[in-house]
């Protein structure tokens, strides 16, 4: 449980692709409107810097986005949502996820 | 502090080549502060090389661990019993913790995660400068706390060279002429008297040009 996106770090993004996530989105609020000041600038700087090395590593740099919402835009998180699902689903497992379905068939 | 940067991971990689079970050691001291080597960086370095690894179907299994200090060997000793467990060690600590971590564990390889910088400081987030390099024989008291080994790219003296342009150094726009820095210190100190005085030869035997150092407290051994 996060009380800020401010709290997520590089290490905590990069788990969950280790844990199998194929795309991970990042929802803070909106810029300016933190009510820890600058944790969701915090947050898009690490995104970033994510973003980096999933390009460096091959990984494929769109599996990671961050977005940035108020708690009363619902419809908007829902197409957000849906617009993230459906560039993840066009990018298909992510090569972490390809390399275990390929170990899993050879034993 | 000491500083450093990131190596690229494409050379970590290559260096881990080999190797199929490692540890990866950071440090709490100066890479902690400078954000190249520490916990969060041992982390973050972690899960990026072992998910290049896998992806590329050569899995790695990797010991995270941070060590108070890699520079004392009070702090390396922890590591001894389960060190030759692994087939190398990445440190991401400064030169000096890897060589010191090398020399105590002869038989096992260690790398290099980081490239090591200078002595230096925070300007702000992100942003280290170049202070000190450790002549042994500092006369900071003399040039209004501003180093003119550090500062001045030539190590001059006693004042600045001809390339020294309305503050500006020579070697680049973004280089302010260590002479001038201090001329304008000792001015606002008013202590322009210590600009006048005849340095003596400065022997450089207690800098590098005469090898690797050693300090040696006889109160203190």
């Amino acid at each position: 449980m996060l009380p800020c996106t401010g709290r997520i770090d590089e290490a905590i993004l990069l788990k969950a692709f280790e844990k199998g996530a194929d795309g991970v989105m990042v929802i803070g609020c909106l810029e300016g409107d933190c009510h820890y000041v600058n944790g969701n600038i915090r947050a898009r700087a690490r995104v970033e810097r994510v973003y980096r090395i999933l390009e460096q590593i091959d990984i494929g740099p769109e599996r990671i986005r961050m977005y940035n919402l108020s708690a009363g835009e619902g419809s908007k998180f829902a197409a957000f949502t849906s617009e993230f699902v459906e560039q993840v689903v066009k990018l298909g497992p992510s090569p972490i996820n390809l390399a275990r379905q390929r170990e899993a068939q050879v034993s | 502090m000491i500083t450093g940067t990131p190596k690229p991971i494409e050379e970590i990689l290559e260096m881990l080549e080999p190797y199929d079970n490692i540890i990866l050691a950071g440090c709490y001291g100066c890479v902690t502060v400078c954000r190249v080597g520490g916990d969060k960086e041992v982390q973050v370095l972690a899960s990026t090389v072992r998910l290049a690894r896998e992806a590329a179907g050569k899995k790695i299994e990797i010991k995270e661990v941070c060590l108070e200090r890699q520079c004392d060997p009070e702090y390396l000793e922890p590591m001894r019993p389960y060190v030759e467990d692994y087939q190398a060690v990445l440190s991401i600590a400064c030169g000096a913790g890897i060589q010191f971590m090398a020399e105590k564990f002869a038989r096992t390889p260690l790398l290099p995660g980081i490239n090591t910088g200078f002595l230096g400081v925070t300007e702000r987030q992100g942003e280290w400068t170049e202070r000190c390099q450790g002549c042994g024989d500092c006369v900071l008291h003399l040039t209004g706390g501003i180093c003119p080994v550090t500062r001045c790219a030539k190590s001059l003296f006693h004042g600045p060279c001809g390339g020294s342009v309305q503050g500006i150094c020579e070697v680049s726009k973004e280089t302010k002429c260590g002479w001038q820095l201090i001329i304008d210190r000792l001015k606002a100190l008013d202590q322009m008297d210590n600009y006048g005085k005849i340095k003596p030869y400065k022997g450089w035997d207690s800098s590098r040009d005469g090898g690797p150092r050693r300090i040696i407290r006889e109160d203190m051994v």
